[in-house]
């Protein structure tokens, strides 16, 4: 090879590796800024009161009158509450469907199924809010609940849900589909039957995709607003179960960082640091449980 | 025992009316140029291949007097053991789990009596003394051979009536190759082996039978020694000389 081009190629590698560096200094800065943010401006905030009380009226405390700080007590409640219901709807749900999708793509009912999950994953979050209130809206009208108003923390846990199925399901079918075929193969010719192959061979050899997937599913339930406003509603009060308007952090941090007021801001910051706390320690928490017993990663 | 087997991809024939036996007590050799249907072959004995999508098979296939296509599939599976061309392991479970999977998932098996089927079928294998120190480790830590010997091992716990194996041995280095041999060697006497090979020297070592197919067709059939000696078939003969695949 001769010098010239030695030192173009190496200069053209050069030029690419800065450009993918550069790149991930893009993608990493807004992280990095956000978690600061949240810090220094939420840290402050989080005080045992934080965990026990719920939000004061909103005041300024530069005018004189004493100020109660107050907490977000049943807003991190109500996202729990809410983002539990929904992972106990969606994550079997949508780990069966994905199974379908993978296992028994040669059923007629696969290809459509897949289609509808991947057109789901596109629609606005705000709409399923809307089209799931009007069910729950329809069906309080026509007195078939009488338990819980057509507002509630069920409404919004189905509609959180609703926006985690398809995205379960899809993720679930993709592990699956990279367990090789030599892998249901081994299983099979041992004379295992195939729902026993599936679950206990191509599951659990799939079982860090499927987790990635659930919690990619459980953290964008735990962050949506929109639909929550207009299904499980707000309140600055106490709840009682999930049958009357239910707070959670993300609209919390929606109605406070509005207002102005130095107390409540302070809470929407303190808020906004949980919620990214909550999320950190699921998915620390789930890739610790995942690192199988041998100490190494699994797919 | 088996009679006029057809098998097919969609509308590839990959296997033309094949009949022939397999007697007690001895291992067969079926051998042929790549793509001839030795892996389709054996594939449709236990009733994997009709598992892959648009794959089908028409035929009898006799074991112990019953015909095999009659039967249920999982049980017929666990009756006639496989191994596959590639180790293939199950990646999340360790050495034992993976011995132990077959017994563990057909259910019915107590602790005491799984443990002795798993160093037994691993002792067989010739993997015992290699993975005795560590059978709570991951069977992906095993290097290829000592994988393919953990098939074996995982094929043997269930205790087959027939084994076929698929080129156990073309990913292996000449040490492992003869330990999968004298393997072969010790366990035709208890079950019928059937093994596909590429190898010649191999089919001539531990076959007492060999069979030759050619694109789908079994071409002839003989005791080892004569095939290649004396085969019947010009076309056995010209491939066993080395003159096309
Ligand atoms: N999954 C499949 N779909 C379609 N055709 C296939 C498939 N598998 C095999 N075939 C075809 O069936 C024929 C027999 O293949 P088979 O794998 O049995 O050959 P083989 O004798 O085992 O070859 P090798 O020695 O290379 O392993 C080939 O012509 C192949 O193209
Ligand atoms: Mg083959």
């Amino acid at each position: 090879m001769r010098p010239p081009k030695r030192r173009r190629r190496r200069a053209k590698s050069f030029v690419l590796l800065g450009l993918c560096a550069v790149a991930v200094l893009v993608m990493l800065a807004p992280l990095a800024s956000i978690l600061y943010t949240c810090f220094v401006n939420g840290a402050g905030a989080i005080t045992p009161s934080f965990f026990l009380k719920n939000p004061p009226q909103a005041c300024n405390p530069a005018a004189g009158a004493p100020c109660p700080q107050g907490g977000v007590a049943d807003a991190i409640l109500g996202t729990l509450l809410l983002v539990g219901l929904a992972s106990a709807i969606a994550l079997p749900v949508g780990i069966l469907g994905g199974i379908y999708l993978s296992e028994f793509s040669e059923r007629p009912l696969a290809r459509p199924a897949r289609f509808l999950a991947d057109v789901m994953t596109g629609i606005p979050s705000i709409v399923i809010g809307v089209f799931v209130f009007g069910i729950f809206y329809f069906v309080a009208q026509e007195g078939w609940i009488s338990t819980f108003s057509a507002v509630s923390g069920y409404t919004g846990a189905v509609a959180l849900a609703v926006i985690m199925i398809p995205v379960v399901a899809r993720t679930c079918e993709e592990s699956l589909r990279l367990v090789p075929t030599s892998i249901r193969e081994a299983s099979l010719a041992l004379g295992i039957p195939r729902h026993r192959t599936i679950v206990r061979i191509v599951l659990s050899s799939a079982r860090g995709g499927v987790l990635t997937g659930a919690l990619l599913a459980v953290a964008r339930a735990g962050g949506e607003t929109a639909p929550l406003l207009l299904t499980a509603g707000f309140t600055t009060g106490s709840i009682f179960g999930l049958s009357g308007w239910t707070p959670s952090l993300p609209v919390l941090i929606y109605q406070f960082s509005a207002g102005g007021e130095p107390n409540t801001t302070q809470l929407a910051w303190g808020a906004a640091l949980m919620l990214v706390l909550m999320m950190l320690v699921i998915s620390v928490g789930a890739r610790l449980a995942l690192r199988n017993r041998f100490g190494g990663r699994t797919t | 025992m088996v009679e006029h087997l057809n098998a097919w991809y969609g509308k590839t024939h990959a296997i033309q009316d094949i009949s022939l036996t397999f007697p007690d007590k001895q291992a067969t050799a079926i051998i042929g140029p790549s793509g001839c249907g030795k892996s389709t072959f054996i594939r449709c004995l236990n009733r994997i291949h009709e598992t892959q999508p648009k794959a089908r098979a028409e035929g009898r296939v006799l074991l112990d007097g019953n015909d095999v296509y009659q039967e249920d599939p999982t049980e017929i599976r666990r009756k006639i053991g496989m191994v596959f061309q590639r180790p293939n392991v199950f990646p999340t479970m360790s050495i034992y789990g993976n011995v132990a999977a077959g017994l563990k998932l057909h259910g019915g098996y107590s602790h005491d009596e799984i443990d002795t089927l798993v160093i037994e079928s691993l002792k067989k294998s010739a993997l015992w003394d290699e993975v005795k120190e560590k059978l709570d480790q991951s069977a992906l830590q095993l290097s290829g051979g000592q994988q393919q010997r953990l098939c074996i091992a995982r094929a043997l716990a269930v205790q087959p009536e027939v084994l076929l194996m698929d080129e156990p041995a073309s990913a292996l280095d000449p040490i492992s190759t003869a330990r999968i041999e004298d393997l072969i060697f010790d366990l035709k006497h208890q079950v019928p082996v059937i093994i596909v090979t590429h190898n010649m020297q191999q089919a001539a070592r531990v076959a007492d039978r060999t069979a030759f197919l050619y694109l789908g067709k079994l071409v002839e059939i003989a005791p080892t020694r004569d095939l290649f000696e004396r085969p019947a078939e010009k076309l056995t003969e010209s491939y066993i000389t080395g003159r096309f695949g």
